[in-house]
């Protein structure tokens, strides 16, 4: 391996040739850089990162430009590469025949993926088969949190891999409702993919780095940088088939993700949201102007495969059917389901609330209501 | 307690080896050692206390020893007014009081009583011989009125045990001490009737005995005055009728604290052991009206109070709220609000129905076994869900100010919604059942459940262990299978599984039923929170 680097052979087992390796510590070394040269309003870094290395460290590196010069004569691919190696991290580059072909779409594919998780099982999983991005606001409603959920965990039982951002809120929640489906969850980083960021999803961090992948354009050890949202956002976009929004006020930076997906051609999506409420505004906004209506799963399938999709979301679809049980429990469903109570459940279903009770419990254990963390039931989503 | 020392104590010496008592000239004392005996609060027990008070000649002074702190030194200044004013001499010799055992701090006024009698008896203004297997115990005022003091049940219940015949109380607090059985409990209203009372010129009325069987007021809060709620009502109903802890949950106004006040209502009336328990504490605490306490405490302290507020403390440890509800309610209104330390320092009280606390050399105890009352708003906005505006990160944040362990001891957790304006505004009476109907049906469950417990010594199913209630809550297999998976899939913790067991069980003894069914554990299951680390994010 030369420093300068050539694009790997046709064929060859090897990931990561010495060029885009080199690139990739160097976007890592020049993170902090990248803020200071884009102006406060566009954090969006565009096209920098899609120049070459020289014009890169020219626009970037500013006072930091000799070290950075420095650091491409002397960086060792050999000992990078077994560096990542040994701490459990692997590196993909663009050239590799592993490297996820719908990312070359992008004018500025990220020219290394830092990966760490199943990647031997999921990656070829992710860059052959089909994959769903699902996205929205960090501060949802318990309906957009139950959507999401059921989303995650209706695209894993077709297969499907489920590819977020591992954010507080939407992000997190169609992650858990991936791998409870047993999927493959796939979470894009802003820094680096040892980094977990928000702290409050280091746990979850971690049970998708055990049983799903992570993924980051950064290298190990680097901290997320304003710019990195967005640039992160666009290899989300890259990645998916389709990008479903499910809430996102005016502004958020699922809309940046949906901006990419649409420039590259792919389906956009979104759940209908609340029209009153301000944290649906821009993902009923995207439904208005086109992205395709997304009420369950089954949509997102059509979408993908068209009428008929794939059989294993159907069969999910119909043990969760909505439309089953006695009169009785469909009156206590509807009433929690209109927030009318227990106490309006009683009236509804004409039954003192001991067996109101009784049979809430039953339609919880069933999975057709749900209760949150201090007890109230809601109806879940199908 | 033993005897050298409790011989020595029981009742008024005279020594006077030096001269005789009888020596001519009145305004000479002679050097005399008189010892009464009193009782010093400790907890909700009382210790025995000798004041001993020695006269001899010498420049007029009057020193009280044996620990006193502050509060107890007064008494000298109390003492002379009371003397003097109530047509008494006082010695102008040099006297010396000492509170034995003397490594033990007292606090206090109840020992202005026995000091003072010390004097007369040393002065030889009582005959000694009247103290015989007498305690005494109230504070004076200056114009030698005899002025209530706190714990007098406590301390007659120590003058019992320890063997004194008759006890000597403010009249005020005469009737409260008359409730421990075979003491002659004599009240008196001041320093001079006392003193007639000592050489038998007067004798006080016998003091009303409180019964243990007081009606319940008519007047108090009804459960019929609450609209609608019949899930908060039903939820109360199984609390009660098993002793079980409750958190309702719901926006403000929509009943929640109504509700909670109306549970004493419906509560079993005390037994007679339990009330004497509830008056010795708010005896102690200085809150009891007098007799026996007919009805269950109510406390719900204000979500500013500091752990040493609630479970009890300070430097002479006073009994906190969980103690003052013993055999109650605690309410705790606006759970949430509450300062995690004084909600973390409840847990233990909760588990083990009583408060140690230790100070320096010493430990006291408190009773403190109430239901706990919890009540709390859905989210931090406290909004009816339909115009809630709380993201999902604000309701956690919220939520976990209520501690994981406490929820975990939450029996029954209920939502409470407002009800609907035209039930409030109605103005026909409520249809709602009366407070007195429930408590039937609660009496009639206790009453199945003392049967079955009784004999192991557990008085309802919220006290039966893990054990207990595998024996006395068998589910058939089904529903044993359900119970399972809970606790496989981490929705239930494995107190969770007990407890879901006894509230099943107390449900089932509400409709006077000897096994448990399916329905019970379904509806149990409902009242108990999914462990709230498995609400996923």
């Amino acid at each position: 391996m030369t420093a300068t680097g050539r694009p790997l052979e046709p064929g060859s087992a090897e990931r990561a040739c010495a060029g885009c390796l080199r690139r990739g510590f160097l976007l890592g070394l020049l993170a902090p850089r990248i803020a200071g040269v884009l102006d406060s309003r566009n954090r969006n870094p565009g096209g920098l990162l899609a120049l070459e290395d020289e014009p890169f460290v020219k626009a970037v590196a500013g006072r930091d430009g000799e070290q950075a010069e420095r650091f491409l004569e002397t960086f060792d691919a050999g000992a990078a590469g077994e560096g990542l190696e040994e701490h459990g991290f692997v590196g993909v580059c663009r050239h590799s025949r592993e490297y996820p072909v719908r990312l070359l779409q992008l004018p500025d594919p990220p020219r290394v993926l830092f990966m760490a998780g199943r990647v031997a099982e999921l990656l070829p999983v992710l860059s052959r088969g089909p994959a769903v991005a699902v996205v929205g606001t960090r501060r949802p409603s318990p309906y957009g949190l139950e959507m999401a959920r059921s989303l995650g965990r209706g695209l894993a039982r077709a297969e499907v891999a489920v590819v977020s951002g591992l954010a507080m809120g939407i992000d997190a929640a169609a992650h858990v409702g991936c791998l409870d489906g047993g999927g493959a969850a796939v979470a894009v980083l802003g820094g680096g993919p040892d980094i977990a960021y928000p702290r409050t999803n280091r746990a979850l961090h971690g049970q998708v780095g055990r049983e799903g992948l992570l993924l980051s354009e950064l290298p190990p050890g680097r901290r997320p940088y304003r710019w990195s949202f967005p640039a992160r956002n666009r290899i989300m976009a890259g990645l998916a088939e389709a990008t479903v929004v499910v809430e996102a006020a005016e502004g958020s930076g699922s809309l940046i993700t949906t901006d990419f997906a649409s420039d590259l051609g792919r389906v956009v999506a979104a759940v209908p949201g609340e029209a009153t409420s301000s944290r649906a505004r821009g993902s009923n906004q995207l439904l208005r102007s086109g992205a395709a209506v997304i009420n369950r799963v089954e949509d997102v399938i059509e979408e993908l495969f068209g009428v008929g999709g794939r059989v294993g979301v159907q069969e999910s679809a119909a043990k969760g059917g909505p439309d089953e049980g006695d009169p009785l429990s469909q009156a206590v469903i509807q009433a929690v389901e209109a927030g009318m109570g227990i106490d309006g459940a009683c009236v509804s279903a004409g039954l003192p609330v001991n067996e109101v009770r009784a049979i809430l419990s039953r339609l919880e254990e069933a999975g057709k209501v749900r209760r949150d963390a201090l007890g109230a039931y809601t109806r879940a989503a199908p | 307690m033993t005897n050298a020392y409790q011989a020595a104590s029981l009742n008024v010496s005279l020594q006077s080896p030096a001269q005789p008592t009888c020596a001519p000239g009145p305004p000479s004392f002679p050097d005399v050692l008189a010892s009464v005996a009193t009782f010093a609060l400790a907890g909700v027990d009382s210790r025995e206390v000798t004041v001993e008070v020695d006269v001899r000649r010498g420049l007029p002074a009057f020193s009280l020893v044996g620990l006193p702190d502050a509060s107890v030194r007064e008494a000298r200044e109390r003492v002379r007014a009371a003397l003097l004013n109530s047509g008494l001499d006082f010695p102008l010799q040099r006297i010396t009081a000492n509170l034995a055992p003397a490594s033990v701090r007292k606090a206090g006024p109840s020992f202005d009583l026995a000091i003072a009698v010390g004097l007369l008896a040393a002065g030889g203004q009582v005959p000694p011989e009247s103290l015989h297997d007498t305690a005494l115990c109230g504070e004076l005022s200056l114009s030698g009125v005899l002025r209530p003091v706190r714990g007098t049940l406590a301390a007659a219940m120590g003058a019992k045990r320890a063997g004194y015949l008759r006890t000597i109380v403010p009249v005020e607090n005469a009737s409260e001490a008359a409730l421990v059985e075979g003491l002659e409990v004599l009240g008196v209203p001041t320093l001079a009737r006392l003193v007639d009372l000592l050489h038998d010129r007067w004798r006080p009325d016998p003091p009303e005995r409180a019964s243990c069987r007081s009606p319940i007021p008519e007047d108090g809060p009804d459960m019929a005055d609450v609209r609608g709620q019949a899930d908060a009502k039903r939820a109360l109903e199984i609390a009660a009728a098993g002793g079980h802890n409750l958190l309702m949950v719901g926006p403000p106004g929509a009943g929640k604290t109504m509700a909670a006040r109306r549970m004493p209502g419906i509560l079993p009336p005390p037994s007679f052991d339990e009330a004497l328990e509830i008056t010795r504490v708010h005896s102690v605490a200085g809150l009891g009206s007098g007799g026996l306490a007919a009805e269950r405490p109510f406390r719900a302290p204000h979500h500013t109070v500091s752990a040493q507020g609630l479970v009890g403390g300070g430097a002479r440890p006073r009994p906190g709220e969980v103690t003052l509800a013993h055999r109650g309610v605690l309410f705790l209104d606006e759970l949430a609000e509450f300062s995690r330390v004084a909600l973390e320092a409840l847990r233990q009280p909760m588990e083990d129905g009583w408060v140690e606390i230790v100070r320096g050399q010493h430990a006291v105890s408190f009773p403190a076994r109430a239901m706990l009352i919890g009540a709390c708003n859905p989210c931090p906005c406290a909004q009816p869900a339909r115009d809630c505006n709380c993201s999902e990160s604000d309701r956690r944040r919220y939520q976990r100010r209520l501690s994981g362990p406490l929820l975990d001891r939450m029996d029954i957790v209920c939502q409470v919604s407002p009800p609907p304006a035209a039930e409030l505004v109605a103005a026909r009476p409520s249809t709602g059942e009366r407070s007195a109907t429930i408590r039937a049906r609660v009496v009639a469950a206790r009453a199945a459940q003392r049967d079955r417990l009784g004999p192991m010594g557990v008085m309802c199913n919220a006290d039966m262990d893990g054990r207990l209630s595998r024996v006395h809550a068998p589910v058939d297999g089904a529903t044993a299978g359900r119970l399972v998976r809970g606790v496989e899939s981490g929705a239930l913790s494995g107190r969770g599984h007990d407890r879901v067991l006894r509230l099943a069980r107390t449900i089932a003894d509400l409709d006077a039923r000897g096994t448990v069914s399916a329905a019970d554990i379904d509806e149990a299951l409902g009242y108990r929170l999914v462990t709230p680390s498995k609400v996923a994010a």
